[in-house]
């Protein structure tokens, strides 16, 4: 697949809304988990925008079409962005994010259009994603199933139970990405729970593992989705270790955890703002 | 007293494989999961007829419950098959997010639920499963009877939209209700009309029930005895509707006596009708190895208990 410069530049104008909208709505909550969904950002905006076969409209069974599941729920300011701005629901949802009576609630719930899987409770993404993409095969359904994880989620246990599962039962229309961002709660990975050779470990359970260090550069992004996508449907999931910086487009949140789940203050949301261009329109 | 009786022993679980069995063949949409226990589950019939349409989980209960979850978009209807312990407590948290929350169409199947497990003893013996299956918003909590309601129950839950958790059990027990009953969610069974005492169970109890229902009788107590399989939603109307009559009511059940089936009735009472109450079921112990009928002795789940419960009660009203 060829991708023009103007077509990476319209995605990378799409993320920079995308990232306005994330530390709009966690000022406007005061509170929220800006840092992992700014670095993911890209991502998203490289599935929903440009990879993932959608049909329009919401069907929670998503036959025929190409499926999300987002297991680190944290990052749900990114997650309803992307979902209000690909359609799935009115940007006018967006002010609601974590106040009372908004669909839009602390982490995603079924409840949303968009959301298939209520997560926020580390761990559980990869066995769902796997359930859903078993579904497709037993529904001769030729779509993928991709499915986000955080690299500190993948200390629940729960994960290697599901990376032992997915081979052994040849679950090849899969793709899971690890943010690999190093950074969690309470610190780095590396000092609260090292991950050590991620690569390896998935390699030993049988995965088609491909790392990509520029997780931020939508190019990269895209041309690392492209090649997992083309080792799918080979007998073994495919595992894409996403090296991205948390906090991703606004300097003082960069590469720290501190800004895993604390709010801008007013002050604070004027100078990120001042860094993101505003693209398609605040909501 | 209405007269019940058996030609044959079997065991519920039992009751289970064969409605899965009945299902392969006439449910295409069913998929059948187990965490390494086919056999203990009695899904081996299902697996023969089915080999496509079973996914071994191996022992790793967390994924199954969320592969099992997953699988429902695209509209299958996933049974998970392990025993009760390892299919509520040790995944709590994976049914609340992932099938309670999220409002999805598995069927959580548990076998060697209660103390009659027997011999494993309290580490594989839950007493809290009920408890912990009907705080979840949205879930049916079913413990059907004997083999044929097992039978009927696994077959009518796979119409019936939204998470279920059907609880069954390791030991031959007398079957005693019909064969080509028709299971009804949520629709309490009268088992036998009367109007001195009321006598409610669930599960292996309610042969127990039916038992000390005839001991009452040769003592001139006429006791109404209902079946409730279903404890979420529980059918309250046939409950009030019974105390009605008996003004007091004795529950029965192989399940702590905190959170259980007991506990819905009397939140029930308390908010209707007021009658004079006695538990059968464990009082807050954890259980330990033996026999099923030595264990239900020892625990107090017996006819003899449920006799003494009775006259209790009886002597307690107004």
């Amino acid at each position: 697949m060829n991708i023009s410069d103007q077509e990476i530049k319209q995605l990378e104008e799409v993320a920079s809304q995308v990232r306005r909208d994330i530390v709009r709505m966690v000022h406007s909550a005061t509170c929220g988990h800006p840092g992992g969904s700014l670095g993911c950002t890209d991502y998203l905006v490289a599935l929903y925008f440009k990879i993932m076969n959608r049909k329009p409209g919401f069907d929670m069974d998503g036959i025929g079409e190409d499926l999300f599941f987002l297991s680190n729920g944290h990052v749900s300011p990114l997650f309803y962005s992307i979902l209000s701005r690909s359609g799935y629901f009115p940007t006018s949802e967006m002010p609601g994010f974590r106040k009372l009576g908004s669909i839009l609630q602390g982490h995603p719930t079924t409840h949303v259009p968009g959301v298939r899987m209520a997560s926020g409770s580390l761990g559980q993404g990869l066995s769902v994603a796997i359930g859903a993409a078993l579904s497709k095969k037993y529904n001769n359904d030729p779509s993928l199933v991709f499915s986000l994880h955080g690299d500190g989620e993948l200390q629940e246990g729960q994960n290697w139970e599901a990376a032992l599962f997915a081979p052994h039962h040849k679950v090849d229309n899969l793709i899971a990405c690890i943010d690999y961002n190093g950074q969690q709660i309470d610190g780095p990975t590396e000092k609260i729970m090292s991950l050590g050779n991620l690569k390896a470990k998935f390699e030993a359970f049988n995965w088609e593992v491909i790392e990509e260090p520029k997780g931020n550069d939508m190019r990269s992004v895209i041309e690392v989705i492209l090649k997992a996508k083309a080792l799918t449907g080979k007998g073994r999931p495919v595992c894409i270790i996403l090296t991205t910086q948390m906090g991703y487009g606004i300097d003082f949140m960069m590469g720290s955890h501190k800004w895993h789940g604390v709010a801008p203050n007013d002050e604070q949301l004027a100078v990120a703002l001042a860094q993101l261009p505003e693209t398609l329109g605040d909501y | 007293m209405k007269k019940y009786t058996f030609t044959e022993k079997k065991d519920t679980r039992s009751g289970f494989g064969a409605g899965l069995a009945e299902l392969g063949k006439t449910n295409p949409n069913v998929v059948a999961l187990c965490a390494d226990l086919i056999g203990s589950l009695k899904m081996d019939a299902f697996i023969k007829d089915n080999p496509d349409r079973f996914i071994q989980c191996g022992i790793a209960e967390a994924n199954m419950m969320s592969v099992a979850a997953g699988l429902t978009i695209g509209g299958k209807i996933p049974f998970t098959g392990t025993f009760a312990n390892f299919s509520t407590g040790r995944v709590y948290d994976q049914i609340r997010q992932s099938i309670a929350y999220s409002e999805k169409n598995v069927k959580i199947c548990a076998s060697h639920a209660g103390i009659t497990l027997g011999e494993d003893g309290a580490t594989h013996q839950i007493l809290e499963d009920i408890g912990l299956m009907k705080m979840l918003p949205g879930m049916t909590v079913i413990n059907p009877c004997d083999y044929n309601q097992t039978k009927a129950a696994t077959i009518a839950i796979a119409d019936y939209q939204g998470p279920v958790y059907l609880r069954f059990g390791r030991p031959v027990m007398p079957v005693f209700t019909d064969a080509d009953q028709k299971f009804e969610v949520g629709k309490a069974w009268m088992v036998n009309e009367g109007k001195d005492v009321t006598i409610v169970a669930t599960g292996h109890l309610v042969w127990e029930a039916i038992k000390a229902g005839e001991q009452l009788e040769a003592m001139g107590i006429d006791a109404e005895i209902i079946n409730i399989h279903t404890i979420k939603p529980l059918d309250s109307e046939a409950i009030l509707k019974s105390v009605a009559k008996t003004r007091c009511i004795v529950s029965c059940e192989e399940h702590n006596r905190l959170g259980g089936l007991g506990d819905s009735i009397a939140q029930l009472l308390i908010q209707n009708d007021l009658v004079p109450m006695e538990y059968i079921a464990i009082n807050d112990v954890f259980g330990e190895s033996g026999t099923p009928a030595e264990l239900m002795k020892k625990f107090g789940l017996d006819d003899l208990h449920i006799v003494e419960a009775a006259k209790k009660v009886i002597g307690r009203k107004g």
